[in-house]
Order: C-alpha cells, then structure tokens, then sequence
C-alpha cells in the first residue's frame, strides 16, 4: 500500500516561503496532477515528496510511514524528470538497469527487467543505442523505462512531456495514461498543461504561491470551481468573468444584472450575497449560445476565429468589456453586428469580487 | 575561391602582425634552429666554421651497449674473490685505447647486473649522464602524472560543494599556483635543509626526536623525491580548477536520478562523476605529462642536478649543455629527442584514451 499524505507541509529559502502549509492525500493507485502557473510550487512539492529537498515543517506520509528524515532511495519512490536525467555515457539497456546494477543485482535478472520494460514502452529496438542518437520522446521513454524496472509503489513525474511537440505529447500522454492501468501504482504528476491534467488525473490538485487552491475529480473542478482561481485555470477558452450588481437574494438563488446582462437568477452557493453587493459572474464560452429570441447578453461581434466544428466569438459587451463564446458550429458573423446570446443559468457561477480578482488571468 | 586570409585583409594582418612576428622569432624560428643546429657542430661562440656531423651528435647522446664479463680467475682456475664479491676485469682496459674494441673508445660503465651465472653484463653508454637524466624525467613524469592529477580530483571533489566558507579552501589551494616556481622553490629549500628546516623540525617534534634530520636535498636517495614532492605541492591547485570546471559540467539533476535509485557515494563517482569527467581527465592528463617532462627551474634552484646526478633531467642537461658548456648542438639534440619523445607519448595518450565507439 502506498498512500501518499502531506499534513501542513511547508518550504522556506531563508526567509521565502515557497510552499505554505499544503494538505494533500493521495489514495494508493491514484494518478494525482499538481497543476498550477510557473512558479507556485508544483516542482518543489514533488521534490520535497522524492526527498530531494528537505521538507521545512509537517508531516509526509508515504505508505503509512513519516519518511520526513528519509534519503530518496529509502522512500521506495522512482521519479522521471523533465529534463529526462538519462545517464549520456551508458547506452539504453545501462540505463533502464541502472538502479539494478545499483542494487547488485544479477545480470539474469536485469536481462529478464529490461526485457521487460522495453516491450511494456515498445523501445526493444532501441536497448543498444546510446542517449544521443535517440529522439526526445525515446529519450523519455529511456526515463520511464529506468523508473519503472525497480516496480516502485510511487512514481513521480516532473513535467515529464513539456520537451516534446505537440503530437508526441499526446501519444505519451496516452501512454502514461496506459502505464498507470497497468502498473496499478500511485502516480503523482506535475503539469502546467491543463489538458495533461484533466484526461491524465482521477484528482487534481490546483496549486496557487504554494497554496492549495482546490482538490478533487477533474470534472468537479470544471464543473465546480472553488473559486475565481481554479474557475479561470481550468478550461479552454478560459472562463468568462462578469462583475455584476446584486439585484435580489431568494434563498440559495441570487439575481444579478449589469449593461449588457439582463437580470438573471443563478444559484450563490459560494458566499453569502447581498442586495447591492458588486459579484463576478463566471460563465463558460462553451455554454453561451446566440440567442433565438431577445437573449440576456447584448453586444456586437469583435473579432471570430473559424475552427471547423468549432467558431470562437470575440463579443464587445455593450457596457464596453470583451466575451468570448465558444459556439458549436461552423458560422460566420460579421464583424460588428449587434449579437444576443444567452446561456444556461445553472451552468453560471457566481463568486464574491474578492480584492485581486482581476488579476484571475489565464496564463 | 580566395582565402579570407589574404584578400583586403590588411587591417587584421596589421594588428596580429606583432604578435605573429615575436611567435615566429621566438617560438617557430627556434624551433627549426634546434633541428637543424642539432645535425652541426655548432657551438655558442666559436672561431671555427660550423659543419654538418650528421647523427654524430645524436650517437653521442643515445649510443648505449652492452658487454659480458667472464670473472677473473687465477693460475688454478678459480675465481678471485674481491671484497667478497668475485672480481671482474676493469672496464677500462676495454674501453682505453683498445685496438680490438674500437666501438666502445669513451663508453662508460652505466649499470651493471649478472643473470645467475658468474657473468656479469655491462651496460655501457657514451653519455652516462644524459641516460641518468632520461630515466629521472621519466620517473617524476610516471610519478608526478598519476598522483598530481588523483590529489587535484581528490581536492575538486572536496571543494565542489555548497559550504560556508568554501572560497578559502579554493584560494588556498590555488595560492602556489601564482607565485613563481622559483619563489616556491626558494621557499622549499628552506624547507627540505638539512640542520633547521621546517621539514626536519616538524618530523622531529611528532617523533619526539626519533626520525633523525634528514638532507633532503643533499642525499642522492631522497633529493628526486623531494623535488616530486615539492612539484606536486605546487601545480595541484591549477589542476584543481580544471577538474572542478569538469565537475561542473555534469548535470545536477543526474545526480537526483542517481540519489533517488539509491547510488552510494562510491557508485555516484563510479557511474556519473567519473564518466562525466572523461574529456578533463584526457586534458589534464596530457598537461601535466608535458610539465613534467620540461622539469627544469626547480632543478635549477634547488639542487642543480646533484647530489651525484640524482636529480638530473632532459630538460637541465639541454641547457646545461648549450648554455653551460656553450654546445648549442648538443643541447639542440637534447631538445629534439624531448620534443620527440612527448610527442610520441601524446600522441600515445590519445589514442589509448579515444572515444570507444
Ligand atoms: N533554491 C531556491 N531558493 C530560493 N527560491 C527558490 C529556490 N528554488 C525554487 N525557488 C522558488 O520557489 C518557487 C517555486 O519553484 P518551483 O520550481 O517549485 O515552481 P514550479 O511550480 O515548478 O514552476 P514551473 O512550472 O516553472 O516549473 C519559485 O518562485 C522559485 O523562485
Ligand atoms: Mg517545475
């Protein structure tokens, strides 16, 4: 069993707090993805998970254990690293045996390992060449192979893709995806890639200046966001965001308006909202729609992008802000007609305006 | 198509020009000027024309023979024991004046040993103190080579961390390094003396006066020695630095991946230090070979060659020889047979540690 759990983790440079107090449980055999903008952390965590940084206060439980004082090998973690870290001067079969040849093992043994290896990442071809006459993708698979030969309980993966193109990405993607099934092992991934996230992870972790910004299932994230953080992160076209004016509360439902919203009543569950209160109303460019009738958003077209099955509207609000809609068909619009769009109340959600809130940006 | 060298490149030339001038009159003309003085007999200042000898300078240098002699016996046939040792006839009476050996007229005894029999072979050559200087270059170059370049990897490893306080440990190890050899080696006389040294002193007071002083310098048996041991002090911090930049071409993260497979200190040198560091070792290798064989200033201050040619080496004798005793040619073959003999071994140490493919 290798359970993963980081109680009130915390990492300091002298006085530069990096990670700032991180709770986290990862149940044996999950694929969990850190994700979260360059530099809030995600490598750090991870590192400090394999032992390579020294962990400033809190508990790390691996498999049921404190391994706070441990040294990585003790940790019975194996790690694949962005920059692949494969050994240049041993050939691939010396790399993937690596941490047999460390642990003496016999040469019967690492043969029958590799061998393996090499069939489950279909690089058998590869096993006598050396690092640089391999392409990057091999290159990553040389790392995974090394990694996965001593069967460790926890793997960790440190932006394992980001070196790759496009289309080699996907297929790796898929291919890890493919790993973790087989492999049934606790698998922590860090990512910035959202789209790596969403279809790699039975859990997602957003991560924001070394805070935890939310937890859980992809699709609860997407379709719940905790906040205007996680909200604008996840989903591409990212997120709308509307300040709007509290016009009524009834119960858990709250009616909201601005220039170029009429009056609509979406549910307020993630604060207590007043009449008269200023509130960001998030909605989805995927879930607006041009209206058949008056429609409750008024504005003209700015700008489309044609994509196919897919037509992305720049809209300039009447009250003058921009909104993206991401509409499921193939149209053309011309530029500056007056356009109506409406959407569906409970696919909006509504956050207070929090201080800083307009800096939520996709990166 | 024209070379860029010698098309409207005026400005260039002139500005290497000085530099291209005091290389060609000081180090390429010289250099042709050894080869050719070194088939002349051509001497620093001579009334006498200079002529063309031929090898004749080099058969002086390198000419070495050997002879077997049976032991002297007397009227009955046995042998004459000298000194409880069986006495052989003297070498003089073979290579003085001898009609029937005129090959050996001047040869003299280097070394003697006997294979088990009562013969005794002798090894004779023409320039005993040349061979004397040959083998002490090649034995503080076989020295100095290997242990030189294992104290300074020793010394990058130690200092290739992150610690309070590392750049003293680096200056301080780099400091021989910029005084002059022959400051050091002034330095280092005073040291090995015979009556008040530091040596001697510091051996006596952990021995509480057991070990007796020592002339280091002045004892054929541990002058050589002295002087490795005072080479190797000197030029091991320059050799540091290039380790430790070679140190720090390896990735870090190769180190993660060996910590986190569980590599014990011995391992992480063995698999990723030592692998990484192959071309440094290649260079550093060659470089302090080539040092070695041009041993000279401090066979010049401290010891002149002596006690008994102890502390002879090729590169003293050339000067000694050309300057000294004013015989540029012979000095001139000298220095092409040590031109000759690190080349061979560069080229030697190139192959021997080629890219295996
Ligand atoms: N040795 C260090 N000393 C001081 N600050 C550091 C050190 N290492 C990292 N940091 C800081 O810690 C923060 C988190 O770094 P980290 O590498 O974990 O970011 P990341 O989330 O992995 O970013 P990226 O997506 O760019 O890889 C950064 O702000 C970085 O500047
Ligand atoms: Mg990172």
């Amino acid at each position: 069993m290798a359970r993963i759990s980081l109680k009130n983790l915390k990492k300091s440079y002298g006085s530069t707090h990096v990670i700032k107090g991180v709770d986290i449980e990862i149940d044996d055999g999950e694929f969990c993805v850190f994700v979260g903008p360059s530099g809030c952390g995600k490598s750090t965590l991870l590192r400090m998970i394999a032992g390579l940084e020294d962990i400033s206060s809190g508990e790390l439980q691996i498999g049921e254990k404190v391994v706070n004082e441990l040294p990585p090998a003790q940790r019975g973690v194996a790690m694949v690293f962005q920059s692949y870290a494969i050994f240049p001067h041993m050939t691939v079969r010396e790399n993937v045996a690596f941490g047999l040849t460390i642990s003496g093992a016999s040469k019967e043994e690492k043969d029958a390992k590799v061998a393996e290896a090499a069939r489950i990442l279909q690089m058998e071809h590869l096993l006598d060449r050396r690092p640089s006459q391999l392409s990057g993708g091999q290159r990553q698979r040389v790392a995974i192979g090394r990694a996965i030969v001593r069967k460790p309980q926890v793997f960790l993966f440190d932006e394992p893709l980001s070196n790759l193109d496009a289309a080699l990405r996907m297929d790796m993607r898929m291919e890890i995806g493919k790993l973790h099934q087989q492999l049934g092992a606790t698998m922590v991934y860090v990512t910035h890639d959202q789209v790596e996230a969403m279809t790699l992870a039975d859990k997602i972790v957003v991560l924001k200046d070394g805070q935890v910004m939310q937890i859980g299932a992809p699709m609860d994230l997407y379709h719940d966001p905790a906040n205007l953080f996680v909200a604008g992160f996840l989903g591409a076209p990212s997120m709308n965001f509307l300040k709007v004016k509290v016009q009524g509360v009834n119960g858990g439902k709250v009616l909201v308006s601005n220039g170029a919203l009429d009056p609509v009543e979406v549910s307020g569950k993630r604060a207590l909202f007043k009449v008269g209160d200023e509130a960001i109303l998030g909605l989805r460019p995927q879930y607006l729609a041009v209206a058949q009738g008056a429609g409750r958003l008024h504005g003209a077209v700015a700008l489309t992008e044609r994509l196919g099955a897919e037509t992305v509207v720049e809209i300039a609000l009447k009250d003058g802000n921009p909104l993206i809609a991401a509409l499921s068909q193939d149209a053309v619009f011309d530029i500056g007609a007056q356009m109506n769009l409406d959407f569906d109340p409970d696919k909006a959600h509504l956050f207070p305006n929090e201080p800083g809130a307009g800096s939520v940006n996709k990166h | 198509m024209a070379s860029k060298f010698t098309v409207s490149n005026g400005t260039g030339w002139l500005m290497a020009g000085p530099a291209v001038l005091l290389i060609a009159g000081f180090v390429i003309l010289p250099f042709f000027l050894a080869f050719a003085f070194s088939f002349t007999n051509q001497r620093l200042i001579s009334p006498n024309a200079t002529e063309f000898v031929g090898l004749a300078n080099y058969r002086q240098l390198l000419d070495v023979t050997t002879v077997t002699l049976e032991p002297v016996r007397d009227d009955a046939g046995a042998i004459v024991i000298k000194d409880g040792a069986p006495e052989y006839p003297s070498l003089r009476t073979l290579t003085r004046n001898n009609p029937d050996r005129p090959d050996l007229a001047g040869m003299r005894e280097w070394f003697s040993f006997s294979l088990g029999g009562e013969d005794r072979t002798y090894v004779l050559a023409r320039d005993v103190v040349f061979m004397t200087a040959v083998i002490n270059t090649f034995i503080f170059v076989l020295i100095v080579a290997p242990v030189q370049a294992g104290v300074a990897l020793g010394l990058a490893l130690l200092i290739n961390q992150r610690l309070r306080g590392i750049n003293v440990f680096r200056a301080i190890y780099f400091m021989p390094v910029v005084v002059s050899i022959v400051v050091v080696s002034l330095l280092w006389r005073l040291i090995y003396d015979g009556q008040s040294g530091l040596l001697n002193n510091l051996l006596g007071a952990i021995s509480f006066g057991m070990i007796p002083p020592v002339d280091w310098l002045g004892n054929p048996s541990t002058a050589l020695g002295a002087i490795i041991a005072m080479s190797i002090w000197q030029a091991v911090g320059f050799h540091m630095v290039i380790w430790l930049s070679g140190l720090q071409t390896i990735s870090p993260t190769l180190y993660e991946a060996a910590a986190i497979e569980g590599a014990s200190k011995w391992q992480v040198f063995r698999y990723i230090t030592w692998p990484g560091l192959r071309n440094t070792a290649v260079l550093i290798l060659i470089v302090i070979t080539m040092q070695a064989f041009g041993l000279f200033a401090q066979i010049d201050v401290m010891t002149n060659g002596g006690p008994l040619d102890s502390t002879q080496t090729i590169v003293f004798q050339a000067i000694e020889r050309g300057y000294g005793k004013q015989d540029i040619s012979g000095g001139s073959a000298i220095s092409v047979i040590l031109f000759v003999i690190v080349l061979s071994i560069s080229l030697i140490q190139r192959w021997l540690t080629r890219e295996k493919t």
